[in-house]
């Protein structure tokens, strides 16, 4: 085996040509980390305008307009441009390392996304800074957003901003799914498929299922606006209830979409620092499933003080309280794991130990929101904005640090300074609580959400400056963060190829992974491949070294079924990027530029598919036992792990 | 040291048809979303048909029958050449893939012809009612498929034409006719809808 002929082939080189070529999955998967947390601090900043008016009674730092924007950028850049999107850059990042194989299904399609997400966050950022920033709400409900209401450019931006996001989501969870499902190490059978892997298979699932309805909507709510459609006009046979249920039919599974990657960060890290396998596998990764399929049951929920019928709110309860046994089943396994495993407490245990806490104070309020009576008293006032922190930044955001702190040394070869990452922890952990605790108590004493301020004699002015010095602490927090991520990347500890021991295939490489990942594909022999794979576990060799050959297994035992060319470095899928980026953001203009828009799109499509010659991403000498492609029925080659 | 045993693929095919391809389920993916999408949006039809006592409003009459009803057999028709192009495709029979390809692109010129037709035969435009709004919402979901549809399996068609031919190209023109089949059976639902839903309902 030649190492430097294998990193030169699968290299995609330096230069900024390249750079705006790159297919590799760990430098987009870094990319859109990187991104998505650069949306993460521009969202924080809005949060942080907002605790700053809201410190005292009567403010005028910010006035009623700017207020509605900057609520309004907050929710859709957290929800839109940061927790999806970094959820599944972690699995852009780790998926193809945890599964063994050299690059993620459909690299080109990958790079795209990247750039079609880039590009709609800059776009209704860039708006929000023209004064054309949405201001009715991460939700954008109609009629307020309608074309009676919603004046000017703002509700359009919001409404191709989500095209954007839910394109590049969308091409996401397909590259996930054929990599989970076609590129696993042989010996991968569906029951020995890490945790987070499953995790992604069933967040992607609910992408490829939730997201055709958010397009729907805003693309609905778009035309109603621009060329006089009526879908949400009660004068002509419309209805704005349509509207809630295509949004919270998307907008509901995508807490979960956030979530349950969240859910097997904790699983994995809380794993390999109790230095035990995961107890409860198959209940885990069931109760995964599950939460899949009743996180589609849910939406109306958010729909209770609409007037539904009763029959109806009675089965959004139920399912609503069901939702919790799938996620008690979990934390139950992972309490068995630490009961007698021998647990050590490093930075990113601490961030699941903080998970613990906070998820399941937000699980319980939202236990308490499922029903009709108490959702109808509070709903719209701050404890629907201290359930949800609760359950988004407790469920996702603290499994996501300590993600961050228990792969940032297979990203960069170095480790985090722990001392750094405690003190990090202890400033977020606290200033949430701070934060967040008292907006329970704000919302039973009736203060709703959304208003730009607030009279003295309401008293809630003690209890809304706490919070705005709790969100002085998270800044704290996340600064130090970044601080230590800043440091740590030059002058950290030489992390090792497995610095804490774990199981994952990911740790069988060197860190970072050479641009190939595994100069020798493994295969695995049992759930925790480094904890369970004998010393002379067979390695695959034979893969053609002068291109970028990949082995394509079977779905369910992932044995081998064939090799395949994958693509090389292309500057098409930006191109593609550009012109689809024209012909979203000139829609809003003119409904001309979606025929004539789609005439460059064409083009860049037909450039990208197009091969360059028979040999760049092209054919390569067939061996001559096998001239033909094997048909679906055929028995699979002989081989497979031993 | 102990060294690892070897797993050997170097005498495996670079290439598989069906549901061993990695675009078969990439096709599947997009076939998901977009299958979905149809879903849902004859769900939004229905659901705004409960919130009309008349569907479609008085003095609209429901749309012709003749142009969606042609175009229907029109696109089942063109499941034949379409199965004939995959056959050829997965026996690497590069000139009848040719043959097959171009009666597709054919029949697919002439469904893409009706559904002008259609649109102008719906009695009813985007902007009069919300049952306007969704019905050409619905068709022009349906109309932006069969559009990309005949685009791309176009190129395709003259990538078979002019080369580079590889192997691997064969796999495209086998996952391009799963994509056709797609469209063709998404239509069904949804000419019943448009066109027997206002008559029955």
């Amino acid at each position: 085996m030649n190492r430097a002929q294998l990193e030169k082939t699968w290299d995609d080189g330096r230069g900024w040509y390249c750079r705006l070529s790159a297919v590799n999955h760990k430098t987009i998967g870094k990319r859109y980390i990187v991104t998505a947390f650069g949306f993460f601090i521009l969202g924080g900043l809005m949060a942080g305008l907002m605790r700053l008016q809201l410190a005292f009674p009567r403010n005028t730092i910010i006035g009623p307009d700017a207020y509605n924007q900057i609520f309004t950028m907050h929710g859709t850049t957290m929800m839109f441009l940061f927790a999806v999107p970094v959820m599944e850059a972690m699995g852009v990042y780790l998926v193809p390392l945890m599964v063994g194989a050299r690059n993620i299904c459909f690299p080109r399609l990958n790079a795209f996304s990247y750039w079609i997400y880039l590009f709609g966050g800059i776009f209704i950022w860039v708006s929000f800074l023209l004064n054309s920033g949405p201001d009715n709400g991460w939700f954008s409900y109609v009629p307020l957003a309608g074309p009676l209401y919603g004046l000017g450019r703002r509700a359009d931006v919001w409404a191709q901003m989500i095209t954007f996001t839910e394109v590049s989501a969308m091409a996401v969870a397909v590259e996930i799914l054929c990599t989970s499902f076609k590129m696993r190490a042989p010996g991968m059978s569906l029951n020995r498929i890490p945790i987070f892997v499953w995790a992604m298979i069933v967040t992607s699932f609910m992408v490829l299922f939730a997201m055709p309805a958010i397009m729907i909507a805003s693309t609905s709510l778009i035309l109603d606006r621009l060329v006089n459609t009526h879908f949400f006009d009660a004068r002509r046979g419309g209805d704005a209830l349509l509207y809630q249920h295509l949004f919270w039919f998307f907008g509901h599974p995508e807490v979960y979409i956030i979530f349950i990657p969240g859910a097997a960060f904790v699983a994995t890290i809380i794993s390999t620092f109790s230095k035990r396998k995961i107890f409860g596998y198959m209940a885990l990764v069931l109760s995964l499933v599950s939460t899949g399929f009743i996180g589609f049951g849910l939406w109306v929920h958010h729909m209770l003080a609409t007037g539904i019928p009763e029959l109806g709110a009675s089965f959004f309860t139920a399912a609503s309280i069901m939702i919790a046994i799938p996620s008690g089943t979990q934390v139950f396994c992972w309490i068995a794991t630490l009961w007698n495993g021998d647990v050590s407490v490093k930075s990113p245990m601490l961030f699941v130990l903080g998970f613990f806490v906070i998820f399941i104070i937000g699980g319980l309020t939202g236990v308490m929101l499922a029903s009709v009576p108490l959702d109808l008293q509070v709903h719209d006032t701050y404890f629907v904005v201290a359930h949800f922190h609760y359950v988004l930044i407790g469920g996702a955001v603290f499994p996501l640090f300590g993600a961050l702190h228990y792969w940032f040394p297979k990203m960069t070869g170095h480790m985090l300074s722990e001392r750094r990452a405690a003190l990090s922890f202890w400033l977020l952990f606290i200033g949430f609580n701070l934060t967040f605790f008292p907006m329970h108590i704000l919302g039973l004493h009736g203060m709703p959400r959304r208003v730009y301020t607030y009279p003295v004699e309401t008293g809630w002015a003690t209890l809304n400056l706490l919070a705005s010095a709790g969100a002085l602490f998270m800044v704290l927090g996340v600064g130090t963060f970044l601080i230590n991520v800043w440091h740590s990347r030059r002058w950290g500890a030489v992390a090792g190829d497995n610095p804490w021991g774990a199981a994952g295939l990911e740790w069988a490489t060197s860190s970072p992974p050479p641009h190939c990942n595994f100069f020798e594909p493994p295969t695995v022999a049992g759930r925790d491949p480094l904890w369970d794979n004998p010393p002379d576990q067979p390695v695959v060799v034979g893969l053609r070294e002068d291109v970028r050959d990949v082995l394509i297994t079977y779905v369910l035992d992932a044995e081998p079924d064939h090799r395949e060319e994958f693509p090389t470095p292309s500057i098409w899928p930006l191109l593609t990027a550009i012109t689809t980026a024209g012909l979203f953001v000139g829609s809003i203009y003119t409904p001309w530029a979606v025929p004539i828009g789609a005439i460059p799109v064409f083009i860049t499509l037909t450039g990208w598919f197009w091969p360059t010659g028979p040999d760049d991403g092209g054919t390569q000498p067939w061996p001559v036992t096998q001239r033909t492609l094997p048909k679906p029925n055929e028995a699979p080659a002989p081989g497979g792990a031993a | 040291m102990i060294q690892p045993r070897t797993l050997d693929v170097s005498e495996l095919a670079p290439g598989g048809f069906g549901h061993r391809s990695i675009l078969w389920w990439g096709t599947m993916g997009i076939m998901l979303i977009e299958g979905m999408a149809f879903a849902i949006t004859i769900g939004a039809y229905f659901f705004l048909r409960t919130r009309s006592v008349y569907w479609p409003p008085p003095h609209v009459p429901p749309p012709d029958l003749r142009w969606g009803t042609i175009n229907t057999l029109i696109l089942l028709v063109s499941g034949i050449p379409n199965e004939l192009a995959k056959k050829a495709a997965e026996k690497i029979d590069l000139q009848k893939v040719r043959l097959w390809l171009v009666v597709c692109i054919i029949l697919g010129a002439a469904f893409n012809a009706v559904r002008w037709m259609e649109f102008a035969a719906l009695n009813v435009r985007w902007d009069q009612y919300a049952y306007g709004s969704i019905t050409w919402f619905l068709l022009g979901l349906h109309t932006t498929h069969i559009v990309t549809d005949f685009l791309d399996t176009g190129v395709l068609t003259v990538l078979m034409f002019t080369g580079p031919i590889e192997e691997k190209r064969f796999v495209d023109v086998s996952e391009n006719s799963y994509y056709w089949y797609f469209v063709v059976l998404a239509w069904l639902p949804i000419y019943g809808v448009i066109y027997w839903a206002p008559r029955l309902l």
